[in-house]
């Protein structure tokens, strides 16, 4: 069952569309990625979403809301982790967590939400003192206090260090396994691909395509490239031979092959017939980041 | 517990961890009564001032400034650099309203501003026999619609000043003619007729002299109690016609 439901989605600033015809849903306790280059109208949609900004057309119903009309709803079932928004410097966490959870009607208890993000040795820290990684689990921590049915988590590892990153991403997967629906924006592939169920594509406020990772890895291109040393001569017609194969082509002293399919298989096999071992073999494959520029015919990252 | 308490008690464990916010809000106007009061001349009826001692007129002169820390100089401040650090924002997704968040920092600077005035008084009565309000009702009802309206006035100032340091410099200027017209250098027992009755206008005029009156045991005058309520009115509804989130 669909749990966020957005449809033909529309926000203009002035004379720019930030967001045009944007429509998706996302099922209950699904992993549902946002991805796009900056200023491709994420953030304008996910805070259409939460009620944040009225769209100038379009539905949208979270657990059935109207995100605008029924907000005070709104409020007690979605969680939302904002981009750039600091708490006072001098707050400790434990008082953070403490104050949010007053704001609800039924939230988690706090200290064991502190446990399961790893924050319980910063209980009496205060904001200003932490960490960049510190200060986004807390802001998951807030986000998450009212025992929400959706979480918005938006670029949330944006400025982390690759370490600090993948812890965020263990608690994200630990926060679905606590039944959280989860939409989330990034322009991270690696974090599309990693965490996501799903993902929707949007570029220039269109949306460009909506499927899994690996399923739009799979409609841009199956080919996939490997590269190996061979022990010995090889004639290059025995490997062109083969109908799984589309090209090779010799790189110092490697050999590239291109194809489809099955081409490892296919490959070791002829291989080992001639009596000829593979060194060095390496298997590249489609990346989301060659299924993006094939979307959108740019790079996400300039 | 209710999210009202827990806003305030947050708010003000957090004011508590700035030293100097705390010494000038808090300390710095029964200090200003104690170094008045260690003037010899300020201890002696004086015929310019009707007869009265300048201690006496000072008491609540130095009220009204307890006051004026918190509305103008404290309170603005804090919230516009809650808004432009995306503080107010990141409430916005919770359920808390924009009334609650309001109210808990005028309920702190009501608590923390009558503390100071209670300790202005004690210390008037105790070292410098200033006599306790003869009109205590009266005095209350003054005391309260002088910080309803200069707070009502702080919070115009945090609508509209668009960052925390704009907030400070609005606030800086606005203290000075304030506390001007309330008599803080020229007490107004000592104006001319026309500077009076300007006086007479602003908050916090209006406000010492209804402070004035209710401690020598009269009513405050409709005018006195007129003027502040307007200031609440007009200041209050715009302040919240302008609140922004961010």
């Amino acid at each position: 069952m669909a749990i966020i439901q957005v449809d033909n989605l529309v926000k203009r600033y002035g004379d720019h569309t930030a967001v045009d015809g944007v429509g998706f849903t996302v099922d209950e306790g699904e992993i549902f990625g946002i991805l796009g280059p900056n200023g491709a109208g994420k953030t304008t949609t996910v805070e259409c979403v939460e009620g944040l900004r009225t769209p100038d057309d379009g539905v949208i119903r979270v657990c059935g809301l109207d995100p605008r009309r029924d907000e005070a709803d709104l409020r007690q079932v979605l969680g939302a982790q904002l981009q750039e928004s600091e708490l006072p410097d001098k707050l400790r966490v434990d008082e953070a967590l403490e104050l949010y959870s007053s704001f609800y009607r039924a939230p988690v208890d706090w200290r064991e939400l502190a446990d399961t993000l790893n924050l319980t040795d910063k209980l009496g820290t205060r904001f200003k003192q932490l960490s960049g990684g510190q200060k986004q689990r807390l802001s998951i921590a807030l986000a998450l206090v009212g025992d929400p049915r959706v979480a918005v988590l938006d670029e949330l590892t944006t400025g982390l260090d690759p370490q600090a990153r993948r812890d965020v991403w263990d608690l994200i997967e630990r926060v679905r396994a606590r039944g959280v629906t989860i939409l989330l924006v990034t322009h991270f592939m690696e974090e599309a691909e990693r965490l996501c169920d799903r993902l929707a594509v949007i570029d220039a406020g269109r949306l460009v395509a909506i499927d899994t990772p690996a399923g739009l890895v799979a409609k841009v291109d199956d080919r996939q490239r490997i590269r190996f040393r061979p022990s010995g001569p090889l004639d290059h017609a025995v490997l062109t031979a083969l109908p799984e194969v589309t090209a090779v082509e010799r790189a110092g002293s490697q050999l590239v092959v291109t194809g489809t399919g099955n081409l490892l298989l296919a490959i070791t096999t002829v291989l080992a017939r001639e009596h000829v071992i593979a060194a060095d073999l390496r298997v590249e494959q489609t990346t989301l980041d060659d299924a993006f520029v094939a979307l959108t015919g740019r790079p996400i990252e300039p | 517990m209710s999210a009202l308490v827990r806003l305030t008690a947050t708010e003000t464990k957090l004011f508590f961890r700035e030293p100097m916010a705390v010494f000038f809000a808090l300390a710095f106007p029964p200090v200003l009564l104690v170094i008045l009061g260690s003037i010899p001349s300020m201890r002696q009826a004086d015929p310019a001032l009707g007869g009265a001692r300048g201690i006496d007129l000072y008491a609540p002169i130095l009220i009204a400034m307890a006051i004026t820390m918190f509305a103008i100089s404290g309170l603005p401040q804090q919230f516009t650099t809650y808004r432009e650090k995306g503080a107010l924002r990141r409430m916005r997704t919770t359920p808390v309203k924009p009334v609650v968040l309001l109210g808990a920092q005028l309920l702190m600077a009501t608590i923390l501003s009558a503390a100071t005035t209670a300790v202005v008084l004690a210390v008037g009565r105790l070292a410098f026999d200033v006599r306790l309000p003869q009109q205590p009702l009266g005095y209350l009802v003054g005391y309260a619609l002088a910080a309803l309206a200069m707070f009502a006035i702080g919070l115009l100032v945090a609508a509209l000043a668009p960052t925390g340091k704009s907030a400070g410099a609005i606030g800086t200027v606005l203290f000075f003619p304030i506390l001007f017209f309330a008599g803080l250098w020229v007490p107004r027992e000592a104006m001319g007729a026309v500077l009076r009755r300007i006086s007479d206008l602003t908050p916090l005029g209006a406000g010492v002299q209804a402070l004035r009156d209710a401690a020598l045991g009269h009513w405050p005058q409709p005018l006195h109690l007129a003027v502040m309520l307007g200031w609440t009115i007009v200041a209050g509804g715009l302040a919240g016609r302008y609140f922004r989130w961010e």
